[in-house]
């Protein structure tokens, strides 16, 4: 059998004494795509985070594809939530992306021609190379978005992490990310937060409640259990009208 | 100001100028993306503790201030990356600690009255030749450090948290970048002083932002206007008799202000931006 992409084990965090994940176990399969879905302050963000290592658990174990979370990090790609980061900052769109090509062992050389190789085509694959010369601040959200998804394919990840991908573009471009992702996770286990219930219905194959505690499916259902557990969840089952069955049948009478 | 220029004074003035604003404008783009400004004052202040001590025991002031503003920079970091919520509280303790220790220091050297204006303001007139080569082995070592590590710089700059997930060392290079800001501020005392030190290491990059692409353009343009206002300064104060860090810094605000009218009538933001 193949190392899980992630394999968390009675994982426990807490900031300044108030707990935030409690008791979190949750093996990941490699090449699995999994949304989680959970209230906002429910530990989503935290949870990864501790995937990326930049947090460390009080408790508990993480592997990352067999590793300590830091010592992957050449393994795991990571597009954070917030991208209007130092939106002054004079930076164009290419350097942004060639951070994905930074490693710790080749601290002080120059980026390679195989790192611009790499880049260019990422930027391609999202769509946003012709903007390479912009600066960075005269992007849109989608667009600025496009460029930390580039920057996390050219690290070459065999695990992608996304912390609300779709939380400030327009439906459109939700639609195209989702589509992109889809093809993506044909190579690479891909792990997404998202707001959306409807997206997460259409596209992944697992999915995960986070509210302190973590609830896991297998089949991308979302239960009534997760529901009881997170119940901003419906709220955006109703709200979209998904196309989809996403409430498992026995809940229905 | 051309009949100046006989004097050795006058021409290490001149090179001292130019040196110290090529350091500023590098490191001086540093803090302001990193927004460490606060800091680079309070090393700059607390430094003056170091030329105190330096009088008392006898040793040079500048190799002084230098060891307080290094010793400082790391406490500073150390706090900033500990107890983040209360950094500039204690940041500022520190500044005014470092002052006070200064003045005490050099009221109980017994005999000797300092002239303390020189410090506070700079005396770029009385830079010696020796300090020129320290200054340009100094400039020489920033300059490195920063084309060495210049993308590891960018990206802690730009994505703290990216840097440390693709495994850059973010605290040591934090650590650099404070080290260099202190060597910086020791340099630019001689030039415009510690009180005046902030806007030298800010102005200039807060210009050259709006006008760059890149963080090495940032840091060139910088580099050149920081030039700019510092000869200016020195031939204005040469030419009206006025304190020449003070007129420095005068020219670098006027700078500041006309540049930031151009940039609200262009509509390329104000302040807020």
């Amino acid at each position: 059998m193949t190392v899980p992409a992630i394999d968390m084990n009675g994982v426990w965090f807490s900031y300044d004494r108030t707990p935030i994940l409690e008791d979190v176990t949750l093996t990941l399969k490699q090449g699995d795509f999994l949304g989680i879905i959970g209230p906002n302050g429910g530990g989503k963000t935290t949870l990864l985070k501790l995937l990326l290592g930049v947090l460390k658990p009080d408790r508990g174990t993480i592997k990352i594809l067999g590793e300590a979370p830091h010592d992957a990090n050449h393994r795991v790609g990571y597009v954070p939530q917030n991208t209007d980061l130092n939106i002054t900052f004079p930076i164009s769109v290419m350097e942004v992306a060639l951070m994905g090509r930074l490693s710790r062992s080749r601290i002080g050389k120059r980026y390679s021609r195989n790192d611009r190789t790499k880049v260019e085509e990422s930027l391609k694959k999202t769509g946003i190379w012709n903007h390479r010369h912009s600066p960075i601040g005269r992007l849109s959200g989608g667009q600025r978005q496009r460029v930390f998804i580039a920057r996390a394919l050219a690290t070459d990840p065999e695990i992608l992490l996304l912390d609300e991908p779709t939380a400030s573009v327009d439906p459109e471009f939700e639609m195209d990310l989702f589509d992109f992702l889809r093809e993506l996770n044909k190579k690479v286990t891909i792990v997404a937060i998202t707001h959306d219930v409807g997206v997460i219905s259409r596209n992944v194959k697992s999915v995960a409640c986070v509210n302190k505690s973590l609830i896991y499916h297998e089949e991308g259902q979302i239960t009534a259990e997760m529901i009881d557990m997170a119940y901003q969840c419906p709220v955006d089952l109703i709200a979209h009208g998904i196309p989809h069955r996403v409430l498992p049948t026995h809940r229905e009478k | 100001m051309w009949e100046a220029l006989q004097f050795d004074f006058m021409r290490n003035a001149l090179l001292a100028g130019v040196l110290v604003s090529i350091s500023c404008g590098i490191i001086g783009s540093l803090v302001v993306v990193n927004r460490i400004v606060f800091i680079s004052g309070g090393i700059a202040h607390a430094a003056f503790g170091g030329i105190g001590l330096a009088f008392f025991l006898g040793f040079s002031p500048s190799l002084g201030a230098a060891l307080f503003a290094v010793g400082v920079s790391i406490i500073m970091g150390a706090v900033s990356f500990k107890s983040k919520h209360r950094a500039d509280t204690i940041i500022g303790v520190l500044w005014a600690i470092g002052m006070a220790l200064g003045i005490i220091l050099i009221d109980l050297t017994p005999g000797y009255h300092v002239d303390l204006m020189s410090y506070l303001f700079g005396s770029i007139l009385t830079v010696p030749g020796s300090d020129i080569w320290i200054i340009i082995v100094l400039n020489i070592g920033i300059l490195l450090t920063v084309l060495i590590f210049y993308k590891e710089f960018i990206a802690m700059s730009y994505d703290e948290e990216f840097a440390f997930i693709v495994g850059i060392p973010v605290k040591p290079l934090y650590f650099v970048l404070l080290g260099m800001t202190a060597l910086a501020v020791v340099m630019t005392i001689q030039v415009v002083g510690l009180i005046l030190i902030i806007a030298l290491l800010t102005i200039p990059p807060y210009i050259a932002e709006k006008y760059t692409k890149s963080l090495g353009g940032m840091m060139t343009l910088s580099s050149i206007l920081g030039i700019f206002f510092t000869l200016g300064g020195l031939w204005l104060s040469y030419s009206y008799d006025l304190t020449s860090g003070a007129t420095i810094i005068l020219v670098a605000g006027v700078g500041f202000f006309i540049f930031q009218a151009v940039g609200l009538l262009k509509g390329r933001g104000g302040i807020t931006r």
